[in-house]
């Protein structure tokens, strides 16, 4: 029945399977929608899409497979525009004129025209589902009657009604990799969880309370055991200065979200490339730092390493010894970053950059060779297939 | 039986649909939405609107999927054994049903809250998959199945900090509750404040939306911190002109504590009216 619908949002990435689909048809048949494009629009909505970054997915294709049929099947649509030819006609059309606006194909093209500038205004700016047209761009400008363009949108209601629920992409910024807060990081990072049992013992450990008191010959005897704890241990080193400033935001956040969620946090600075210097705090860099092979030494190997810097840099600065801008390095970053990974087999990569930019940057590509591939965007999407990548 | 919302609940279209939906085809409903919009009390509120049993299932970080079927008291058995108590040759007696045993027993079929799921562990919904799909589960220790005589509809909300388990979604109904318009949140006070003068409610919600509005705010006020506050500022009995005032001297709304929670955003909103005191000069 919606076949064509049904692939389209797989085709969309929106991950929807037969089972939902199948509870789409069932839900169609028990009547829930009862007819109306609006109802079918939310209980296709309720059914298909399980995540609220799918959301904006799913009214784009929505738009697209069902745009054209909603005036056939839907009485409600067609009122509306009818009371704004209400409010136009106040605007006194002398009777050539109308005459004229018949001849460029009558109130329904009109409305079409009205419908589609709503439209494309939605795409072009998010916050802008509230005026239409201003002068000279409006198609009521271009009949001729309101040089100043009709202003629609004093009524709420009736504003809501004409633009489809569905084309005002409300949940535009729900959508997936643009925004990151540190809430969305926690929920990516939560993948890296490892639970062991570690400290003060508090749970009833019931099976060996049991095997405890048989072997007693019957006496109590309680057993406890430590809760469970998240004991991924975690090294995160982070670029500073330069080029990162555009990033400082994104890594702020990252930062605090890694902080919280995890209780065996590390983390060091650097400058564009890793070389024989780490520091923790950047006003102190050139008097209190850490010897790389220090920090190599302190964390062992089962200490997840995560870096984090937009490798924009020129390729000397991997490729050579000498080759940092800010001081003489004996060894050249690439030995520094193979060592590192060398001890750390769990590492990635996590550049702020968007992907699309990669390409442009040679140090970007030299430093994604060096990782093996583990470079990951710092978008929710790049995160949690680092963090995919980290726990597997 | 259809939900329409109530006189103290405003349910925009879709979120009905949603409702309506998951009762008709009798399957778990996902409610999913920033805090403050009324997640849980959509549970009571559905409860009340049908006349059905409420039964609420709280999550926390540590509970466990078989608390909500049931538990096995152990210990008391075997403290009883020791003591030669009678009860103990029924295992039956040490069975405690949970949540879930309580609403599939129900003589008519009740809602059953499942509050913040995703505070428990990551494997918990997983381990409700059976359970939820069919409605029935089996007691080991007494060979008994415990089967739902009428399928409860099953309201889980969730405040998304974790994932759930793509097998887990795939047998809900999902509705986000996204944070309502003007209009909707028009109704909303109404429903609740009934007596609120008119200019005041209206006054009140434009300062509300300005101050959501303010650039770099830590939390929005949600839709309980503005009932909240509404119920101060009628105890309080301002004068009208106190909200509608322009003078930007008193930019900070009155009784603001109520509407920003956070020292930061109280500071920063502090620092706005400032500038634009300033600027006024």
């Amino acid at each position: 029945m919606f076949t064509k619908f049904f692939f389209t949002l797989k085709e969309a990435s929106v991950p929807v399977t037969l089972r939902e689909y199948l509870t789409l048809i069932e839900a169609l048949k028990a009547g829930c929608a009862e007819y109306s494009v609006n109802d079918f629009y939310y209980l296709a909505r309720t059914t298909l899409v399980k995540d609220e970054k799918n959301l904006d997915k799913f009214d784009q294709v929505f738009g697209h497979c069902f745009n054209g049929i909603e005036f056939i099947s839907d009485g409600a649509e067609v009122e509306i525009p009818e009371e704004w030819l209400k409010k136009l006609a106040e605007l006194s059309l002398t009777d050539e004129e109308k005459a004229e606006v018949e001849a460029m194909g009558g109130w329904e093209k009109l409305m079409e025209t009205l419908q589609e500038r709503l439209k494309e205004q939605e795409k072009r700016h998010q916050g802008g589902n509230k005026w239409i047209g201003t002068a000279g761009k409006s198609p009521f400008g271009a009949y001729g009657y309101n040089p100043e363009g009709v202003r629609i949108g004093q009524k709420e209601s009736r504003n809501r009604k004409a633009v489809k629920v569905w084309d005002k992409r409300e949940y535009k910024n729900l959508d997936d990799s643009v925004e990151l807060g540190t809430r969305n990081i926690k929920v990516a990072m939560k993948r890296l969880r490892q639970f062991a049992r570690e400290g003060a013992a508090e749970e009833l450990d019931l099976d060996d309370t049991i095997r405890s008191t048989a072997r007693n010959a019957g006496f109590l005897d309680l057993k406890m055991r430590p809760e469970r704890h998240n004991t991924v241990k975690v090294l995160i080193l982070f670029d500073i200065g330069g080029s990162m400033d555009d990033h400082i935001k994104a890594c702020e956040e990252l930062f605090s979200a890694a902080r919280t969620e995890f209780k065996h946090l590390e983390f060091y600075y650097f400058h564009n490339c890793v070389y024989e210097k780490l520091w923790k705090e950047n006003s102190r860099r050139h008097t209190s730092f850490m010897p790389t092979w220090d920090v190599l030494h302190t964390y062992p190997a089962d200490y997840k390493l995560i870096i984090v810097g937009d490798a924009t840099m020129s390729p000397y600065e991997i490729a050579y010894a000498g080759g940092s801008v800010e001081h003489w390095n004996e060894e050249a970053g690439q030995a520094w970053m193979e060592r590192m990974l060398n001890i750390y087999h769990k590492a990635v990569w996590l550049n702020p950059v968007p992907e699309k930019y990669w390409d442009y940057t040679p140090s970007v590509q030299m430093m994604k060779q060096l990782m093996t591939d583990r470079m990951y965007p710092l978008t929710i999407g790049g995160l949690e297939n680092a963090m995919k990548e980290l726990s597997r | 039986m259809k939900f329409k919302g109530t006189d103290t609940y405003v349910a925009t279209e879709d979120l009905m649909i949603a409702v309506n939906a998951a009762m008709t085809l009798e399957r778990p409903l996902l409610i999913k939405g920033a805090p403050g919009t009324g997640k849980t009390v959509l549970a009571q509120e559905v409860a009340r609107a049908l006349g059905k049993q409420f039964i609420e299932w709280n999550i926390k970080s540590t509970t466990k999927a078989q608390q909500g079927l049931y538990e096995y008291d152990a210990v008391s058995r075997l403290r009883d054994s020791q003591l030669g108590d009678d009860k103990v040759h029924d295992i039956s007696n040490y069975i405690r049903p949970g949540k879930m045993w309580e609403a599939f027993t129900a003589d008519e079929s009740p809602i059953l809250l499942i509050d913040e799921i995703d505070k428990a562990d990551i494997e918990f919904p997983n381990d409700l998959l059976q359970e939820l799909d069919r409605m029935e589960f089996f007691v080991y220790e007494t060979q008994q199945t415990v089967k739902a005589a009428h399928r409860p509809l099953v309201i889980i909300t969730s405040n998304n900090e974790k994932e759930l388990p793509d097998a887990f979604l795939r047998r809900c109904f999902f509705h986000y509750i996204s944070f309502p318009d003007t209009e909707t949140m028009e109704k909303i006070v109404d429903v609740h404040h009934p007596d609120a003068k008119r200019e005041l409610v209206r006054d009140a919600l434009k300062i509300f939306f300005d101050v959501r509005e303010t650039p770099g705010l830590k939390k929005k006020p949600s839709t309980s911190e503005l009932l909240d506050w509404l119920k101060l500022l009628m105890s309080e009995e301002l004068p009208e002109e106190v909200l509608r005032s322009k003078d930007p001297s008193k930019l900070i709304p009155p009784l603001h504590g109520a509407l920003l929670k956070n020292e930061q955003d109280v500071h920063l909103f502090e620092r706005l009216a400032f500038l634009s005191r300033r600027e006024q000069r």
